[in-house]
């Protein structure tokens, strides 16, 4: 993902104001109509003016829906409107300053956006500057939709693969998605981490469930048996592969299965829920505890360790570190030159490990198994992991203001 | 002083004055063990009521410290590789908050101001705190540049250094009993942290470590915990780890005229910026220590050419009486052996040449044969490699190879010392 500067000054990030209640007549013409269906989201217009933007949106499918505008990382929520019922017309307006958006609707509420569509804004950056509650207030909005927002694309994707693990499905499907699967759970990992005990069930390692005294579930049980250890193998701690496991039998395949879609279920419904929320520094410490995955455990390659695809983990790590670090950009800026100076490093060293690991591959096409790298490759992503984690240790302080 | 300054002397982390500030321990004027100065025991730094050796030693001078300094008891040194994408304007940026950092270290001060506990609850502090408390100790922080720096393995230009480089600086030639490890190897920045702590040495290569993420990155890295080489003459001399004194015969800070001929770069000779450094060789010397402590004591004498106990010549005297390499024994043979380290290091078997050892001992765990990965890590200073090559190429025959194997090597040119609201190697970049 680019991480350009969505305006030139901070003033403009977009400021979505989502507006309850009625809007006057005068407005409608200029709205920009949005035809809602199941599989569909038409957006009239391709392009508005910078300013208030308004969109008249008519959900004519099926079933509840919501309507989303996002940054041009395709990622970062910068407006949305939820629970369009069908039939239901409602205007949603977002202040957008000049730049490159994407339009989506998300039927049900859950899985991955539907109907992409490029938008962009034109003309220039609104001179007016937002006072600073409101940026702090945006932000909390804009990284509460992205965290929703995951949890929701994670919940079919996970139902997708659990029941190709428990029919047996290993070569055809259950490998190929374990992968992607993993991608939106990665990117708000230290969200889920904060359900003190849901993490452990949904993406512990068998090395750590042992430690604990736990039952070993999750994404790394099931990694084990569709990547089975030959005789010899060894655990990442050293410890013979077959010591204390054997292959699941197909009830308790099912077993696993059951229960990762339950406990993501659970972490969707506690972040849907209307009393979850984030703090700023919550956004901002996501963004360092998510590169603290990455330097503790991908880059040694120990998280996923029979399959080899950290680098996806990784990657994907990085990009929930990315919206984090997006959310409340526009408040660190607003901090005057020291803020603005930290943003800037922070982006450059964004850019540079992106670029780093876009030679083994991408979350699109997939990248290439762990093994392959050599040591020298793997010290030159951790000292690109050091260059970013080092100025975003000190992004907390600088939105705080303390 | 304040309350808080614990035993030893020296200035406390705690007070945040500038690096020569009033009360910076007594601002010395000069060089750091200035060459062509007569100094006191103390090499240019401060002493304590006691009159005990004290632990400050300046950071800006003619020279840099940690060369002349008498040898502190611990190090910690380190080799960097700059990161591919920095530029010469992001190299004159790390040295000169490098040559910052040093300047406050050095004097006892935390790295940075806030440091580890005065800053902000929500930032992490700017100092990482294990020398909270703790006087200087002695830490002189040393800064030398790799061939790579000037061109790199493919024979790029990265800084526009090229043509600056010192003819002389570059991969040392194999030596027999190389067993080089290209991951202990090389370099293309190095610093050279020495300390009567270590906690202190490590302090420094950490903070300073941590100031380059993004620009360089730790390459390698060797603690050592005793000196095996004194570089005064007010020091005792030090054992190493085959039990034998080390570096009676070393040049010593006190002997000017010899420091002036055999350490220091001129500014006669090329190139013109590196006048007043030096260049240095280090060498990770592994010692198979467990075949040596099978030697028999007057075999472990005759391959060194010293008494175990005096450490004097096996040709007579005491420790500091020359060797007399022509004087034979009962059996007309020569009493110091031919193939003796002592006689084939020593200057009459090199043209003269003569360097600036400043190595330490170091154990480094074990192997997985069960065997103590122990030995010498090796520093000289010289005013030329060729000095070092010299002695090095002689000792090929020296029966001491049989029980060591260089693991690791690399060479790096040592810029003259730093003018305050300089930055170290200026001159190389004017």
């Amino acid at each position: 993902m680019t991480r350009r500067a969505l305006a030139a000054s901070a003033a403009v990030t977009a400021l979505a104001l989502a507006l309850t209640g009625c809007v006057a007549k005068a407005d409608l013409a200029s709205a920009i109509a949005v035809d809602i269906t199941d599989d569909g989201c038409a957006v009239a217009a391709a392009t508005a003016p910078a300013g208030a933007v308004t969109f008249a949106l008519a959900n004519n499918g099926s079933d509840v829906n919501e309507f989303e505008i996002l940054a041009d990382d395709q990622l970062r929520i910068v407006g949305e409107k939820e629970n369009v019922t069908p039939g239901q017309e409602v205007e949603f307006t977002a202040q957008l300053g000049p730049g490159t958006y994407y339009t989506a609707c998300k039927f049900q509420q859950v899985g991955a956006p539907i109907g992409l569509a490029e938008f962009t804004v034109t003309g220039e950056a609104s001179a007016v500057s937002a006072d600073e509650q409101e940026l702090a207030d945006q932000a909390v909005t804009e990284y509460l939709s992205y965290v929703r927002s995951q949890s929701a694309e994670l919940l079919p994707l996970v139902e997708a693969f659990t029941a190709a693990y428990a029919a047996g499905d290993d070569d055809e499907t259950a490998r190929s998605l374990f992968a992607a699967t993993r991608v939106p759970y990665e990117r708000i990992e230290p969200t889920a981490e904060a359900f003190g005990d849901l993490d452990p069930k949904i993406d512990f390692r068998e090395v750590d469930a042992v430690a604990d005294g736990l039952e070993w579930t999750g994404f790394h049980r099931i990694e084990k048996d569709l990547w089975p250890p030959a005789a010899g193998d060894l655990n990442s701690d050293g410890q013979d592969a077959l010591k204390d496991w054997a292959p699941s039998t197909p009830d308790e395949r099912q077993v696993y299965a059951d229960g990762l879609v339950a406990d993501v279920a659970e972490l969707h419904e506690l972040v849907t829920a209307d009393d979850f929320t984030v703090s700023l520094a919550d956004i901002s410490n996501g963004a360092i505890a998510l590169l603290d995955e990455v330097a503790a455990g991908k880059i040694t390659g120990e998280e996923d360790w029979w399959s080899g695809t950290d680098l996806s983990d990784f990657a994907a790590n990085v990009q929930g570190a990315g919206v984090a670090f997006g959310a409340v950009r526009a408040l660190a800026e607003s901090k005057g030159d020291e803020g603005t100076a930290l943003a800037t490093e922070i982006d450059e060293q964004f850019t540079a490990l992106e670029d780093a690991l876009s030679e083994y591959g991408s979350l699109e096409s997939g990248f290439v198994d762990y093994a392959t790298l050599t040591d020298a490759d793997k010290k030159a992503l951790s000292d690109q992991v050091n260059a970013l984690a080092e100025p975003l240790s000190k992004l907390t302080a600088t939105v705080l203001g303390v | 002083m304040s309350a808080d300054r614990s035993s030893g002397g020296g200035v406390s982390r705690r007070q945040l004055f500038g690096v020569l500030g009033a009360g910076a321990a007594g601002a010395v004027v000069g060089a750091a063990g200035g060459a062509g100065v007569a100094l006191a025991a103390t090499g240019g730094g401060t002493t304590d009521a006691s009159g005990a050796a004290a632990s400050v030693y300046p950071y800006f001078g003619a020279h840099q410290a940690g060369i002349v300094t008498p040898a502190q008891d611990r190090l910690h040194f380190a080799a960097f590789d700059v990161a591919d994408a920095l530029d010469r304007e992001g190299l004159i940026g790390l040295l000169t908050e490098w040559t910052d950092a040093a300047a406050r270290l050095s004097q006892g001060l935390e790295v940075a101001e806030g440091g580890a506990v005065g800053g902000s609850d929500y930032s992490p502090p700017t100092d990482t705190g294990e020398a909270l408390g703790l006087p200087a100790s002695g830490l002189t922080i040393t800064f030398g540049f790799g061939p790579g720096l000037f061109t790199d393995e493919s024979g790029a230009d990265r800084f526009g250094l090229s043509a600056r480089r010192p003819a002389m600086l570059e991969p040392l030639p194999r030596f027999q009993g190389d067993a080089l490890v290209p991951e202990m190897s090389g370099g293309d920045l190095c610093i050279q942290a020495c300390a009567d702590d270590p906690q202190v040495a490590v302090h420094a290569i950490r903070n300073l470590s941590r100031i380059a993420f993004g620009r360089a990155s730790l390459r390698w890295s060797q603690l050592g915990f005793g000196r095996t080489s004194s570089t005064s003459t007010t020091q005792a001399t030090p054992r190493n780890l085959f039990g034998f004194k080390d570096g009676t015969a070393n040049v010593k800070a006190e002997e000017t005229a010899i420091v002036d001929d055999h350490v220091w770069v001129h500014a006669s000779d090329e190139p013109a910026w590196l006048a007043g450094g030096s260049y240095l060789v280090a060498r990770r010397i592994r010692m198979i220590i467990e075949n040596w402590d099978r030697v028999q004591l007057g075999e472990q004498e005759m391959l060194v050419g010293r008494s175990k106990g005096e450490g004097a010549p096996l040709s007579g005297g005491t420790e500091f009486t020359e060797p007399d390499f022509d004087k034979t024994g009962a059996t007309d043979a020569p009493l110091i052996d031919a193939d003796a380290h002592v006689r084939l290091a020593h200057p009459t078997s090199n043209g003269g040449a003569r360097m600036l050892r400043r190595g330490y001992n170091f154990v480094d765990g074990n192997d997985s044969l069960g065997r103590l990965d122990a030995g010498l890590f090796f520093l000289s200073f010289q005013r030329s490699p060729q000095q070092f090559i010299d002695v090095q190429t002689s000792l090929a025959r020296d029966g001491l190879n049989e029980y060591l194997k260089h693991v690791g090597s690399a060479i790096f040119a040592v810029p003259g010392g730093v003018a305050e609201g300089e930055f170290v190697g200026q001159a190389l970049f004017a």
